[in-house]
């Protein structure tokens, strides 16, 4: 099994919360995120605050530099994230495509690099 | 030699040992062994199931050199354990496979044995591939092609190919690509990027002049290769067949294609005496084939198209009103202001000149085309046969000011001196 990360790209900033369109978007989510858990696939998944609200850390020198905003000026909003666990690519991709962003905006289907916890590591 | 046998190996070893760069390393370099080897002793029974064997052998092994957790060396314990197992089945299979034409037709759906193929090509084919490197991955993976042949074939630095190899095996492995045939659910999708893929093979082959000529013939015997194995492994697709009908039937006219001094000659020009009579009949009787298991497409629809022009003894003898139709058709199912430009200069062969003209005009604002020298000289000799000189001087012009490939260039020079 291969954990994959799905990036949620949206064309546009996510309604506001009480909207008909953000109860309308938070249903669909919900139904994707759903059929996702009841499939054994799923393993975490959220919305994320706006970029306005996010904050960059750099570590310099030993010195953390803290700055308001997001790493990267992009066009796209970056508003969320889906964790799940499959078999291959192409499960994933299936899930990814049942994401609603991915009929507005994009997904972006990443890889995670399996790492193991220290104390799984043989000494030595 | 080995070429024969190389997709099958690679296949197999890459399925055992579950990763396609270590599989197609390991192939190399039993097929180097074999050089030293089967010369002095003589060719094993079954070569195909001696490369696969000793490929899989220093595949697993370099899998154990690599891997330094003693997990992983558990792993590869119950791997070589599971392919000794399927050692028997790989080798009656590869039998099967090669002796087998008659097995795959005789199955509907997947011939037997052949799955490892079939999924190595699909693997190869995949639309999380960049499609160049789709194109680079197949001809090194399934034909065998090395790094530089591919590299000339494509005209790009031996090290830019290799680089493209590398991230694309690299992609397959660490995104979690799989090595197995498509669903039906997923087929016609993925069999159609797979066609493309072979398409692409040929016409990078066939449109090419000038240098590397050589290679690039090779790479249209390439490309009839993977559609004819396709062909056999998949006879239920009517749109394999149809591929593989448009490339026997554009093949066909290779030789006739030059000019005894070596320049390209245009489609209504050649000595149709020089086009291979074995390969027309063979395509005109897979367009029949194809097109009777009722499914069309644009493989089939263009093939059809071909074979209008190789059932024709003479230019002049050519069904238009028949290649018109199939243009519509085609059309039908994938529309494209290439495919509407030549339907209209099929309606002016057919009805006259300003049927086709009004046709063309539709498409001729389209940006697709703006570069497209072929729609200009279309445009000049509608409207040189309807008598409206400037109009076609013009077109002429717009023609040339595209810098058009050398037929045409030489075609439109001439027309121009004969007003």
């Amino acid at each position: 099994m291969v954990k994959y990360m799905f990036l949620l790209y949206a064309d546009k900033p996510l309604p506001e919360p009480g909207t008909d369109e953000a109860r309308q978007l938070f249903q669909a989510w919900n139904a994707a995120t759903s059929e996702m858990a009841e499939a054994g696939v799923l393993i975490d998944c959220g919305p994320l605050q706006p970029q306005a609200v996010s904050t960059t850390v750099r570590v310099r020198d030993g010195e953390a530099l803290i700055t308001d905003g997001p790493a990267a000026e992009i066009k796209e909003v970056f508003g969320g994230f889906t964790l799940v666990d499959c078999a291959d690519l192409d499960e994933a991709l299936k899930w990814a495509a049942r994401v609603p962003t991915a009929s507005e905006g994009k997904v972006e289907v990443r890889p995670v690099i399996q790492v193991r916890a220290p104390a799984e590591r043989p000494a030595g | 030699m080995f070429r024969a046998h190389w997709w099958a190996a690679v296949a197999a070893v890459t399925r055992q040992v579950g990763d396609l760069e270590v599989a197609e390393d390991a192939v190399q370099d039993a097929c180097a062994a074999a050089l030293a080897q089967w010369p002095a002793e003589g060719l094993p029974a079954s070569p195909r199931g001696w490369l696969i064997g000793t490929a899989r052998h220093k595949a697993l092994d370099r899998l154990r050199r690599d891997r330094r957790r003693a997990d992983k060396e558990a792993e590869a314990m119950r791997e070589e354990a599971e392919a000794m197992r399927e050692e028997a089945g790989a080798m009656g299979g590869a039998a099967g496979a090669m002796g087998g034409a008659a097995a795959a037709r005789a199955a509907s759906g997947w011939a037997a044995g052949t799955d490892d193929e079939l999924a190595l090509i699909f693997t190869c084919c995949h639309p999380a591939l960049d499609p160049a490197a789709r194109v680079a991955l197949t001809l090194r993976s399934v034909c065998g092609l090395s790094t530089a042949e591919i590299a000339a074939g494509f005209c790009v630095p031996e090290a830019t190919m290799a680089q493209r190899l590398v991230r694309a095996k690299r992609k397959i492995r660490q995104a979690g690509i799989a090595f197995r045939v498509p669903g039906p659910g997923d087929l016609p999708a993925r069999l159609g990027a797979v066609l493309r893929v072979v398409y692409l093979v040929f016409t990078e082959g066939h449109l090419a002049t000038g240098g590397g000529a050589l290679i690039r013939g090779d790479l249209c015997d390439q490309a009839i290769r993977l559609a004819r194995a396709l062909a056999a492994l998949l006879p239920g697709e009517p749109e394999v067949l149809g591929l593989l009908a448009l490339l026997l039937l554009t093949d066909a006219r290779r030789e006739a294609r030059l000019s005894p001094a070596g320049d390209p000659v245009l489609l209504a020009e050649q000595d149709r005496s020089r086009w291979d009579a074995a390969l027309v009949a063979e395509g005109e009787a897979l367009v029949e084939r194809a097109l009777r298991g009722n499914r069309p497409g644009p493989y089939q629809i263009q093939a059809a198209i071909a074979a209008c022009h190789s059932g024709a003894a003479t230019a002049a003898d050519t069904d238009w009103r028949e290649i018109a139709l199939l243009y519509g058709e085609l059309i039908a199912c994938e529309p494209s202001p290439m495919a509407e430009a030549n339907r209209a200069v099929a309606v002016a062969m057919s009805e006259g000149p300003a049927a086709g003209l009004v046709i063309l005009d539709t498409v001729a604002g389209d940006a697709r085309l703006a570069r497209w020298p072929q729609l200009h000289i279309a445009r000049a000799e509608l409207l040189r046969r309807l008598g409206r000189r400037a109009e076609a001087v013009a077109a002429y012009r717009a023609a040339i000011a595209l810098d058009p490939p050398a037929p045409e260039r030489a075609y439109l020079a001439r027309r121009m001196r004969e007003w």
